[in-house]
């Protein structure tokens, strides 16, 4: 099993917001959950990449083999987890350029392959970002400041793919997008999107999936899945609302 | 606290001073101490010529009766004048060695050590250096190549007997020698420093650079530089300072006088790595300076850039005067502050000529006990018709027990002058070193960043050559690494 959540349990400043979370995630798959506003879907996000403010009552996690729990923030993203961020954070003063060159390579690095030099690593974003119609430009300027919502998400898509990692959660990235936002960042998860890395994709809406064709959708509500299936599920939730579920 | 920042900051306390080593080297003293025959002292080993001793024993006379500026944001502890030495030179240093040969093996592998080769064929490209050791200019480099030019860079105890007519003119003109106590005391007593004359319509082609180092115990350092740019002429100097790491405290109290002529321009960038204090704050150096830039000429411009990360205390205001009419002045500095270092660091900019323009920049992080003081004067004078000023004071706070202060005063005896003024103080965001870390970046590399991308209005403001040397001892001032 690539990503395997056995009966979690969290909690935040003493509200419990997962309770026996399951789910089983094999490489090349990609699942979406789906869940109103406050069913856990962002706790779960963070949790899975080590944000430090949750407190872990019960259960485990174990991603390729490890027990996710014995890794920091940046040894699990070193070892191949991504996550694009609902609110990505402005760092002024820092261009993306040696933002994500320092990124890839303390990847490599703990992977005992060769660093990226600046020039390779220059060619390769240029050639991402026009991959993925983003104008070099905005290649410029520090990460996300002063950025659009829409750009904001086109920049996680765009580090996500110059990273190109084995498991990348998508923390409703479409919320906020116009259609050609949406697009954009559909075709970036789909062009990314093989036989030897997994996508879990958080959304609020059925819309994100009018483009990606996800394996299974599940539904999430007070901080558990209640449901799982494939597309269908989600075309019941455009039809009907989470209420069914509850 | 947060436990990240908790852990960074914990990581940021084990910092260690990587130019904390002594050179271990006989040199020459007077006895502790400061009064007339001490001066002669300084004056007779230098050879100087009467009226230069007159000009120092004056300046004593009126520090004598002076007292120390009590205005600023600091807690300076008694200095007893009586118990630091003012003069010294390693031993054979009569006469400064007409070639490196000359020099003492041990001092060449000194500047080796701090990085600074010292040899023609290994110094740095693009950039001559004048090598300050305690009180005497060791090694200038490059400076056939600048003669040609009639570029005059040499010690300025050397420029006193070659130039007087310069010296005379300009020493003290800017700074006049009963300023405040500690110009006076320099004035008195100043060992060493840099001279710079750059003649008509010459753009001097290279970086001009002053290295100073204080070795011997209980010292104090007071070098004097003195920078004239002729008409239409352009130059950009740098200096950078280091110190053995002691338990005692040491005076620095240098006076840099800067003068523009018509169309020159002058850029000044300090990188200041004084050894700062142990985490207790015991030790380290109490750093007192006057920075003073004349824009004596029509459309001159003098512009100070500085990176402030060491000394125990820092009391420095590098100023401009803008006196000839379309003249610039220009401020950018980034001052950090950790453990129980005190810093209280700003410009002054005086409005004088018409039209005349000053731009201040400035960017404080705290961290640790430490205090941060920006403290900014702009004034415009009766006759500063449509002058304008433009300032920006940052102030980042890693921790809770730290403070930043921002100072500005403004005067303005002009209707149509402009002052604008932006302030802002931010925290280290958790956000952000989330952020960074989910892209595998340290929480070192992490902090590291942010804080160089606070200060990149600043760190792109120097000399190509030293902007990379600048950024690594911003991370290094920051992180747990020994370098």
């Amino acid at each position: 099993m690539f990503l395997d959540i056995k009966n979690l349990s969290v909690s935040v400043e003493g509200n419990q917001i997962l309770h026996n979370f399951n789910l089983q995630i094999n490489i090349g798959e990609v699942h979406a959950i789906m869940g109103p506003n406050g069913s856990g879907k962002s706790t779960l996000a963070n949790v899975l990449a080590g944000k430090e403010d949750y407190e872990i009552h019960s259960g485990q996690i174990i991603f390729k083999n490890q027990n996710l729990f014995d890794l920091n923030i940046e040894e699990r993203a070193k070892q191949g987890l991504f996550l694009a961020f609902q609110y990505p954070v402005e760092i002024p003063g820092v261009n993306i350029t040696p933002f994500l060159h320092s990124s890839i390579n303390s990847k490599l690095k703990s992977n005992n392959k060769d660093e990226i030099d600046n020039i390779e690593f220059a060619k390769l974003l240029r050639l991402k970002a026009k991959d993925l119609g983003i104008d070099k430009d905005m290649l410029k300027r520090s990460v996300n400041t002063g950025f659009s919502g829409g750009e904001k998400k086109r920049y996680e898509i765009l580090q996500m793919s110059v990273l190109d990692p084995e498991l990348a959660i998508l923390d409703e990235t479409d919320s906020g997008l116009d259609i050609d936002a949406l697009k954009i960042v559909t075709e970036g998860v789909n062009k990314l999107k093989n036989q030897n890395n997994s996508f879990l994709i958080i959304t609020h809406y059925q819309k994100l999936l009018d483009y990606i064709s996800p394996n299974f959708v599940h539904v999430m509500m007070n901080g558990s899945i209640i449901k799982s299936g494939d597309k269908s599920v989600a075309a019941d939730i455009e039809k009907n609302g989470f209420k069914i579920f509850q | 606290m947060n436990s990240e920042i908790t852990k960074t900051i914990d990581d940021i306390n084990q910092e260690k001073y990587k130019y904390g080593f002594v050179t271990d080297i006989v040199s020459e003293s007077p006895k502790k101490g400061l009064d007339e025959n001490t001066i002669k002292f300084i004056s007779n080993k230098k050879n100087e010529p009467d009226w230069m001793l007159e000009w120092r024993l004056n300046a004593y006379r009126k520090w004598l009766k002076m007292k120390k500026p009590i205005w600023s944001n600091l807690n300076i502890p008694n200095i007893d004048y009586q118990d630091i030495y003012y003069y010294s030179a390693p031993k054979g240093f009569e006469e400064k060695p007409k070639d490196l040969s000359e020099v003492d093996p041990k001092l060449i592998e000194t500047y080796n050590k701090l990085g600074i080769p010292l040899a023609e064929q290994k110094v740095l490209a693009g950039v001559a250096v004048d090598a300050v050791f305690d009180s005497v200019s060791v090694a200038t480099t490059y400076k056939g190549e600048l003669e040609k030019l009639g570029i005059i860079f040499c010690s300025i105890s050397e420029a006193i007997k070659t130039h007087p007519e310069l010296i005379k003119k300009y020493l003290g003109s800017v700074i006049p020698t009963g300023d405040h106590s500690f110009s006076a005391l320099n004035s008195a007593v100043f060992t060493d420093g840099s001279f710079v004359y750059i003649p008509e319509n010459v753009k001097c082609p290279i970086e001009l650079s002053t290295y100073f180092r204080i070795n011997a115990e209980d010292t104090g350092q007071f070098e004097r530089t003195l920078i004239i740019a002729d008409k239409g002429s352009y130059v950009s100097y740098l200096e950078g300072c280091t110190a053995p790491q002691r338990d005692s405290n040491q005076l620095h109290a240098a006076n840099v006088e800067l003068i523009a002529l018509d169309d020159a321009e002058i850029k000044y960038s300090t990188i200041q790595n004084w050894y700062p204090g142990d985490e207790e704050g015991k030790g380290g150096i109490y750093n007192f300076v006057t920075k003073r830039g004349l824009c004596k000429g029509k459309n001159s411009k003098i512009s100070w850039t500085q990176v402030e990360t060491g000394s125990a205390i820092t009391w420095k205001y590098p100023s401009c005067i803008l006196k000839g009419d379309d003249s610039i002045g220009e401020f950018y500095s980034v001052a950090i502050t950790n453990n129980y270092q005190q810093a209280d660091t700003g410009t002054k900019m005086t409005h004088i000529g018409k039209n005349t323009k000053s731009k201040i920049i400035s960017k404080g992080i705290s961290l640790g006990k430490s205090q941060n003081t920006y403290r900014g004067n702009v004034s415009f004078l009766r006759k500063a018709d449509k002058s304008r000023n433009y300032t920006q004071c940052d102030s980042l706070l890693v921790g809770n027990n730290c403070g930043a202060h921002t100072i500005p005063y403004i005067e303005s005896k002009n209707s149509s002058a402009l002052v604008e003024h932006e302030a802002s103080t931010s925290k280290i965001n958790e956000e952000q070193l989330y952020y960074c870390r989910q892209r595998g970046l340290s929480h070192e590399e992490a902090v590291s960043l942010i804080v160089n991308g606070f200060c990149k209005q600043v760190l792109q403001e120097l000399p190509m050559e030293f902007a990379v040397e600048a950024q690594k001892l911003v991370s290094i001032s920051l992180e747990g690494s020994v370098g």
